[in-house]
């Protein structure tokens, strides 16, 4: 193992309480017995009971969990097909317009779009009558926008690596198109789709900005609660939120890396195994 | 078969490619082609890159459509048919293997869309791993096989249907120099074992050669000469094939006059009069090209016994290849030909053909001297 020298040691240091620094205390904070944040009273474990007696903060978080799961799902469902459209249905009319359009979301400022989608809402409220209220439906629909753009994305970047010659392949074997996607294309992109699952889901767990446009009355989510509970000052049961969505966090990295360093493993022994036994 | 695989012409028409072009925007990449292959036969398409091979392969595959022009296969046209609807199967250049399935899945996955019993299904794979002798990989995936493995996986796959046609395209392009060879071989194999008819796209021509029956050399988007391996090389009907070729000495020269069974002419960059065996006619034209090829050039330190189309000249330099060596010649007009002389003296003997600066004799066969009237 190579030796760092003194200042690349200090700079590591430096680099990493940067980053972890304000985790840390978070963490050590939410175990705090006192009321005042910065005051530390002792240790106690009294502010996650509090935390699971509040209703408001589980229902915010229950809204979100809805939330993001149905979004990240419909939005990689229809992510998935524009992506497959845009890579492999060659140059159809409309294709420049349909992939611009898609990936404008990635740099347009949330709060136009929040604005944008909020006038739509009002608008068709006047003219067809829906949606009366906003709600679930319209954070769902707004949600499904944005995320849709991340999907499609990775989609497309996925797809334009994967040779073209595996899916004509199937197709001279006698698959139609339709069975083609179900048997080589949607299996082979798998990884990408579920890590784009995973992405869709994070961004609207985490978004407050264009949410904040488009909820109705009631329908708060967990990050807008958090940003309204925190402008009365920081306390000590949000702490503890923040301390278990990072245990969340990081149990569900660990076991990722796990898995996939075994798997890494196993592959590299099979290809040993083939090179030892192949001719 | 009933066929003599040497006959230049099939006896039928089990593949018929009609007057096809096919246009991409303003770009013409097959330009109306037209050939017969026969049942059984081993066709090669060969041709430089860009040539239009691959694209007349797609077409054949179903992956692309003619512009003009019909397609038959055993008599039925393909126009319109979707390639999951033609009893055409291809070897991909990259072989295309499904990276998410083993072995054995690869090669059955064909055979689902057939209206095969499931114990029929499993006989069939297990006789395909038995012929590409892959039996001990079945359930590995592709990328924990070696590149010639994956290669046979890829060819036993697109047999297991047991098509019409069978395409194979560049089947040879990613392997090393030994296992081109041995897979060469097996391939003739498995074509004659099968009896399927074979188009393999190529550019390499040592491939076309050892491979296939007959040949069709194509440039930019024609085909510029169809016959047999032997028939290409020996006899090319042009300047462009001669040099496409092998190697070849290619020279301006002039008609002289021709006689019943010569033609005399004169090559003003070797500085002699040659004359060459007259093989149908010549137009009149009287600027011609004349070509040899390097093996068909004797050379000797003493003058040869016949005078005719004899030459002198000053070995400037050679290359020693072990079985034959490359020597160019030096003639007095300036000009240097190549030579092939094999080395099939024993080593020790001192009595090598020639070494630098040394004075020999070229002499042509009438013969081997080809003329072409078309020009570069």
């Amino acid at each position: 193992m190579k030796r760092l020298s003194r200042f690349l040691l200090t700079m590591m240091c430096l680099g990493y309480v940067y980053l972890y620094a304000p985790i840390i205390s978070l963490i050590v904070f939410s175990f705090n017995k006192s009321r005042l944040v910065t005051v530390w009273g002792g240790f106690s474990t009294v502010w996650y009971g509090r935390l699971f007696e509040n209703s408001q903060i589980l229902d915010a978080a229950w809204l979100s969990l809805r939330l993001a799961l149905t979004s990240a799902t419909i939005a990689t469902i229809l992510g998935t097909m524009a992506g497959i459209a845009l890579v492999r249905f060659g140059p159809f009319r409309g294709r420049t317009m349909l992939s611009g359009l898609i990936t404008t979301p990635l740099v347009m400022p949330e709060v136009l779009t929040g604005v944008s989608t909020l006038l739509l809402f009002l608008l068709m409220a006047k003219w067809i009558g829906w949606p009366a209220r906003r709600g679930f439906s319209t954070l769902l629909i707004a949600h499904i926008t944005f995320s849709m753009t991340y999907v499609t994305t990775v989609i497309t970047s996925r797809l334009s690596s994967i040779d073209v010659s595996i899916e004509e392949a199937a197709l001279d074997l006698g698959s139609a198109p339709w069975q083609v996607l179900k048997d080589i294309t949607l299996p082979v992109i798998s990884p990408a789709i579920l890590s784009a699952w995973l992405l869709a889901f994070t961004i609207s767990l985490d978004d407050v900005v264009i949410t904040s446009f488009t909820n109705g009355p009631g329908y708060n989510t967990l990050p807008m609660l958090v940003w309204a509970k925190v402008r009365l000052g920081v306390t000590p049961d949000i702490n503890a939120l923040g301390s278990l969505i990072v245990a969340v966090v990081a149990i569900g990295v660990t076991l990722s890396s796990i898995i996939i360093t075994r798997s890494e493993r196993r592959r590299e022994r099979e290809i040993q195994a083939a090179l030892a036994g192949g001719h | 078969m009933d066929r003599d695989p040497l006959s230049a012409t099939p006896s039928d028409r089990f593949i018929s490619v009609r007057t096809v072009t096919k246009q991409f925007g303003q770009f013409t990449a097959v330009d109306r082609v037209s050939l017969d292959i026969g049942k059984g036969e081993l066709f090669a398409l060969l041709g430089s890159s860009g040539c239009g091979k691959t694209t007349l392969l797609r077409m054949l595959a179903g992956f692309e459509e003619p512009t003009s022009g019909q397609i038959f296969i055993d008599g039925e046209d393909m126009a319109g048919i979707a390639p999951y609807h033609r009893p055409v199967n291809m070897m991909f250049q990259s072989y295309a293997l499904f990276p998410h399935m083993t072995v054995e899945k690869n090669i059955g996955y064909g055979l689902k869309h057939e209206r095969m019993t499931k114990s029929e299904r499993d006989d069939r794979v297990a006789a395909m791993l038995d012929l590409v002798q892959l039996k001990a990989f079945a359930r590995r995936h592709p990328h924990q096989l070696s590149g010639g493995q994956r290669q046979r996986v890829a060819l036993a796959r697109a047999l297991a249907k047991q098509p019409k046609l069978l395409l194979l395209d560049e089947p040879l392009g990613a392997l090393d120099k030994k296992l081109r060879e041995q897979t060469q071989f097996e391939i003739a194999n498995i074509q004659y074992e099968t009896g399927i008819t074979f188009v393999v796209v190529t550019h390499d021509q040592e491939e076309a050669m050892t491979l296939a029956s007959r040949i069709a050399i194509m440039d930019s988007g024609s085909i510029r000469q169809l016959d047999t391996p032997k028939n290409v090389y020996e006899f090319p009907s042009s300047r462009f094939v001669a040099s496409f070729i092998g190697s070849v000495n290619l020279f301006d020269a002039e008609l002289v006059r021709q006689d019943d069974q010569f033609a005399h002419i004169a090559v003003p960059e070797i500085g002699v009069t040659l004359q060459a065996l007259r093989r149908g006619q010549l137009h009149g034209k009287t600027r011609l090209t004349c070509a040899f090829r390097p093996e068909k050039v004797h050379m000797s330190r003493q003058p040869p016994a016949s005078a005719v189309n004899t030459m002198q000249g000053v070995v400037q330099d050679f290359g020693y290849f072990g079985k034959d060596s490359l020597y160019r010649v030096k003639m007095p007009a300036g000009s240097l030909i190549r030579v092939n002389a094999t080395n099939d003296l024993r080593a020790g003997d001192d009595d090598i053909v020639a070494t630098w600066e040394d004075e020999v004799y070229l002499a042509i066969d009438p013969a081997a001297i080809m003329l072409f009237e078309d020009e570069a």
